[in-house]
């Protein structure tokens, strides 16, 4: 670990060492240049100070060892510090496969959060040290947006979208959160606090109340039911539609021979404008469930799949060609 | 200083302002190609994300028009080329007359256009003013339709809808596509209306005879623009009527 | 003033010359003349800085405190969309580019007018009416959405006067293509005998690039703005995801422009400062033809970085490494120039005026501005620095640390040349002082604040934000002073200033050659250019001694 800067704030993610360094890093190079032509100019400055009134410079017009020591150091810095923020960024859009879940869907102008086990907070989130915990970001109006500066991480959260960020807390305490995105009047007061807890304590504070919650796990297969899904899409593979078992964070290969990764966005997608990625061997049957349902419903119903991904993938009439690995 | 009634006083020669009106015209429509550019960005990305609704909607414009204004607007750039070719070899009448052509094919093209746009709102598919994608179905005889049409529409209307899991969404994604058709033809339509206001001050023009094998610019640049209207339709037919069409 | 050369006594205005050739308010209106339509645009964008300064101010009034001190969270959100949208759209971009190259392009490419006259008194009617129709909408209701105009909060969600401003920006953007048109045709085919393109003052070619953005890339805002509001009027949903829309589409297509509309106000600023670092040192430009080339460079990698406004928005990894990359692309043409210019510092003979402190301070600026452009770019920092006042601290860098010291040091610069006096060199010095102190004080505390996590467009933040702010808040007041005092002197200098001459720097550019102010026809014979640009070295007419020493340019310059 680095020691901080005073402008620097908390560092409580496994993010936030890694962004931080690559800020040393840029600061040491800005630093670096702006230092050394802020002193070229200065001295320019006061040593070839007019001595008279008519005097002229002399005719220099140019070099081209300087010009292109100057296109080339440059452009290999740039690389260096591109490579090294690609890596930070890539890390940080590709979540680990075993996470925890958590829902959050923005409105004008608060955010409702759902944990895992159903328990509800407004403005308020709550999630366990050391445990890799990714958001699945939802919005019903505007775009928003999920910032924790002690985490070094946000995400837009945008209508019509799923967005999903990760992070993994590492030390214990509240750090606030904000809203990010420009949303309208209440922007700057769309915010709340995050609570790092250490495990045990999580555990407790989750099984503490669901507040009569109900789990997302069961709304989901409630609405599975209500909206007829289950009537095609049956469990043992002889349905009019794939099995659905196994299928979260499968790959899934579609009619026009592509793959597909079956995550949030994939099942979102697939709800909402459902003739868009045909599963491979199947027709193009199911009903759109466009304006149909809230965010929330929808978020139950991914919940629900979700929670299929441990059940048997039966032989034929699969919706994978490799089940998503737990 | 004026050197002949044509140079105006920032140029030094003849050659140097034809130049500069040619390369300003270039630039202009260089312009116009971003301007178009961004709608029909829009109407591609839909059009892939909702191929059903979009390949439907576009379906129920009726191809006889937009055919015969392809035709039109084809002739009607012919009949420009014609007025340029005649400025460029001095025949001052032939000029007069072909931009009186190309005038009123323009005019027959906008007529025509207007046609379709009532047939749309009679239909109620003009998006903000009641829009509804089955007004027709279920007013019978509120739309000139064939009845073997309406049926044939009712039958891919209720397939759509069961696809589409409900009118609203057919309703919401329609008005996309015709959010669009409207966007796009009607600013291709403005286009054409500036076009012939240009025609007209060229008519005027050339009847007093202004026109000479020395100085025939404006015929070439309104030509030139003309042309270009004229392709931006090239692209909006096959868009907005053909495609899906069987 | 001690570092001009001696005036012939009895130095007087010419007799006649464009700004008394005719009088009275239609002369004006109704002119084609590029330098009365150069004026005609100072005074209009100096109005629209008027009132996107006052919304500033009253910005960093309310951020004095914790929890907003001035105004509700409504208005102070209006406050911000209408700096921007006032500053952006009919300030910034309007700038340098129709106020000093309307006046400057025909003079220094020695042509009696732009191309199409009458086209550039239309562009200037065009601008009014757009802002008419944006003044109508600060007027009755204001403007909430952000200068951004993101979709769904600017066409479904907002309840403010968003139609009538849309409609302003739209217009106004017609403004903007014809000028640009007007100046690459201008550029083209109206250059005097001799004038080649790599004699070309490098304001010309930096006004040349910008024009390029205006011809290519303003069609595209103009649509995408014409089409959200078209959705807003219509409950159309070409951006709303409730009808079927995308609004990351809308921020693709308004990032288009509005990216390389960043180029369009520093791309002529730099042009400025290309003019007057070699003047002050009175020797030639180092690097003339990568100058020249860095321009077109910006102007055309500019088109194509624009999403990396959007790495948090969910597009695609693989897009943002691509844009990211190429954003990385752009910088190296701007590092080439600053090292250009700090190299014709070299052997030079510095004066201490008025522009060349602008110039000087501008680089400065501009680094720092530049550098942390670097920062945003890089994938893994924007994750956290995206939308906080980092980004805000940022832009500031570039457009008022950039484009506006640039705009003001060449009002300096060409002042004598457009009113035909000089104005008070001391107030001058201690304005450009004041400018540059209160400058980083308004703005350098709000990049420690963005990376401490404060959000942009916040109308209260933490308490632990506040002495940031503070010190932010007296920065602008000192900013504001800076600008008040050069309103002030120059207007004074208008009449009561010293009779400048005709090259009072002496400078060696083609307007510099004919009478300040110049005649409406601006030379009297068409002039032949027979010299290299910025070349002090063979220009007796300049008054200045030759070298005693007879220095032949030596094949590397440094040694």
């Amino acid at each position: 670990m680095q020691s901080q800067l005073p402008f620097y704030p908390d560092q409580a993610s496994n993010f936030a060492p890694s962004v931080d360094s690559l800020m040393t890093f840029l600061i040491l190079v800005s630093v670096f240049f702006s230092l050394a032509i802020t002193a070229a100019i200065v001295i320019f400055f006061f040593k070839f100070h007019r001595k008279s009134k008519n005097e002229i410079g002399v005719p220099i017009h140019g070099d081209m060892r300087l010009e292109v020591l100057w296109i080339v150091v440059p452009a290999i810095l740039s690389l260096a510090m591109f490579g090294w923020g690609a890596a930070v960024y890539v890390d940080f859009r590709h979540a680990p496969l075993d996470t925890l879940d958590i829902y959050v869907v923005g409105k004008q102008w608060m955010w409702k959060v759902q944990q895992p086990n159903g328990r509800r907070e407004i403005n308020e989130l709550h999630v366990p040290v050391g445990r890799d915990v990714k958001l699945v970001l939802a919005s019903e109006d505007v775009i928003h947006d999920f910032f924790v500066p002690a985490f070094r991480v946000k995400m837009d959260v945008v209508p019509g979208h799923y967005n999903t960020m990760w992070f993994r807390p590492t030390k214990a305490g509240h750090y606030e959160f904000f809203c990010s995105q420009y949303c309208g009047t209440n922007h700057a007061v769309m915010g709340g606090w995050v609570t790092v807890m250490e495990p045990s304590e999580y555990a407790a504070w989750l099984s503490g109340s669901t507040g009569g919650d109900a789990n997302p796990v069961t709304t989901g297969e409630k609405l599975f039911a209500e909206k007829a899904c289950s009537t095609c899409h049956l469990s043992n593979g002889t349905g009019r539609a794939p099995s659905l078992n196994g299928v979260y964070g499968g790959t899934v290969r579609l009619a026009d021979g592509s793959t597909v990764t079956a995550d949030e966005a994939y099942i979102r997608e697939s709800i909402l404008l459902s003739n868009a990625k045909i599963v491979a061997g199947y027709q193009p049957l199911m009903p759109s469930f466009q304006g149909q349902l809230t965010e929330e419903d929808i978020m139950s119903l991914t919940a629900y799949i979700k929670s299929l991904q441990s059940q048997p993938v039966p032989a034929t009439g699969a919706g994978v060609i490799a089940p998503g690995k737990k | 200083m004026h050197r002949t009634g044509e140079l105006s006083g920032q140029f030094q020669t003849l050659e140097q302002q034809k130049e500069s009106a040619t390369l300003g015209m270039w630039l202009f429509l260089s312009t116009e190609i971003l301007f178009f550019g961004g709608l029909f960005l829009t109407y591609t990305i839909n059009r892939h994300t909702y191929a059903d609704v979009f390949s439907y909607s576009s379906r129920t414009i009726k191809l006889s028009w937009g055919a015969i204004n392809t035709v039109v607007l084809i002739g009607s750039s012919l009949t420009m080329a014609m007025s340029v070719w005649s400025a460029e070899v001095g025949k001052k009448k032939l000029v007069t007359f072909f931009l009186i052509a190309t005038l009123v094919l323009g005019g027959v093209f906008l007529g025509i256009k207007g046609i379709e746009y009532h047939d749309k709102f009679v239909e109620h598919h003009v998006p903000g003013l009641g829009f509804d994608m089955y007004y027709c179905t279920k007013n019978p005889g509120a739309c000139n339709l064939r009845p073997e049409d309406l049926q044939k529409e009712r039958v891919e209307l209720d397939e759509l809808t069961k696809k589409m899991g409900g009118e609203t969404a057919v309703n919401a994604n329609s008005q996309l596509f015709f959010s669009l058709y409207f966007g796009m033809t009607g600013l291709h339509a403005l286009h054409m209306i500036i076009g012939a206001g240009l025609l007209l001050w060229l008519i005027k023009q050339s009847m007093a005879g202004r026109f000479t094998t020395q100085y025939n610019t404006p015929v070439e640049n309104v030509g030139l623009y003309w042309h270009f209207v004229d392709i931006v339709w090239i692209y909006l037919f096959p868009l907005l009527y053909l495609i899906d069409r069987h | 003033m001690s570092t001009t050369p001696p005036k012939p006594p009895g130095y007087q205005l010419p007799e006649e010359h464009y700004l008394n050739a005719t009088y009275g308010i239609r002369s004006w209106l109704l002119t084609t003349d590029h330098k009365r339509i150069a004026l005609l645009y100072l005074a209009s964008v100096t109005f629209f800085f008027f009132i996107g300064g006052i919304f500033a101010t009253m910005i960093r009034i309310h951020l004095l405190t914790p929890a907003g001190y001035l105004v509700t969270p409504e208005t102070y959100n209006k406050l911000f969309t209408m700096h921007g949208v006032a500053m952006i759209f009919f300030f910034l971009i309007p700038s340098i580019p129709a106020v000093l190259g309307n006046f400057l392009i025909p003079l220094m490419i020695g042509a009696k007018d732009v191309a199409f006259p009458k086209l550039n008194l239309l562009s200037w009617y065009i601008y009014i009416t757009g802002g008419c129709f944006v003044l109508y909408s600060f007027a009755t209701g204001g403007l909430d959405t952000g200068w951004t105009f993101y979709t769904p909060l600017s066409s479904v969600y907002s309840n403010s006067a968003v139609t009538p401003a849309v409609i302003g920006i739209f217009i106004n953007g017609f403004s903007s293509i014809l000028t640009g048109l007007n100046f690459v045709v201008t550029i083209h085919t109206m250059r005097a005998p001799g004038m080649t393109w790599f004699r070309l003052p490098l304001f010309v070619w930096a006004q040349y690039s910008t024009s390029i953005i205006f011809i290519l890339g303003t069609p595209v805002i103009a649509i995408t703005l014409l089409l959200a509001g078209l959705e807003r009027m219509f409950h159309l949903g070409f951006f709303n995801p409730a009808l079927g829309g995308d609004p990351i589409l809308f921020q693709h297509l308004f990032w288009f422009y509005s990216h390389p509309a960043v180029y369009i106000m520093i791309l002529p600023a730099m042009g400025v400062i290309s003019e007057i670092i070699p003047t002050f040192a009175r020797k030639p430009i180092f690097g003339y033809t990568f100058i020249a080339a860095s321009s077109i460079a910006i102007a055309v990698i500019g088109f194509f970085v624009w999403a990396h406004h959007m790495f948090l928005t969910g597009e695609s990894t693989y897009a943002a490494l691509a844009f990211s990359l190429l954003s990385y692309l752009v910088a190296i043409p701007s590092a080439v120039k600053v090292f250009n210019w700090t190299s014709t510092l070299y052997k030079g003979s510095i004066s201490y005026d008025t522009p060349m402190l602008y110039a000087l301070g501008f680089i400065g600026l501009f680094l720092i501005g530049g550098l942390t452009g670097l920062f945003l770019a890089c994938l893994g920092l924007d994750i956290h620095i995206h939308d906080t006042y980092f980004v805000v601290a940022h832009f500031h860098y570039i457009m008022v640390g950039g484009a506006v010291m640039g705009y003001v040091g060449g009002l300096h610069f060409w002042w004598p040349k457009i009113t035909g006096k000089l104005y008070p060199e001391f107030l001058a010095r201690l304005a450009a002082v004041i400018l540059f102190v209160g400058f980083n004080l308004t703005f350098f505390p709000q990049f420690i604040l963005g990376y401490l996590g404060m959000p942009r467009r916040y109308h209260n933040y933490p308490p632990e934000f506040q002495v940031l702010n503070v010190m932010s808040t007296a920065g602008a007041s000192i900013l504001a002073l800076g600008y008040l005092l050069p309103m002030i002197y120059l207007t004074w200098s208008m009449r009561y200033g010293k009779v400048a001459g005709r090259n009072p720097w002496p400078a060696t550019g083609l307007e510099w050659t004919t009478a300040s102010p110049p005649l409406t026809e601006n030379f009297d014979v068409t002039p032949v250019v027979d010299w290299e640009p910025y070349d002090y070295k063979n220009r007796p007419d300049l008054g200045l001694q030759t070298p005693t020493a007879p220095t032949l340019a030596p094949a590397h310059g440094d040694d």
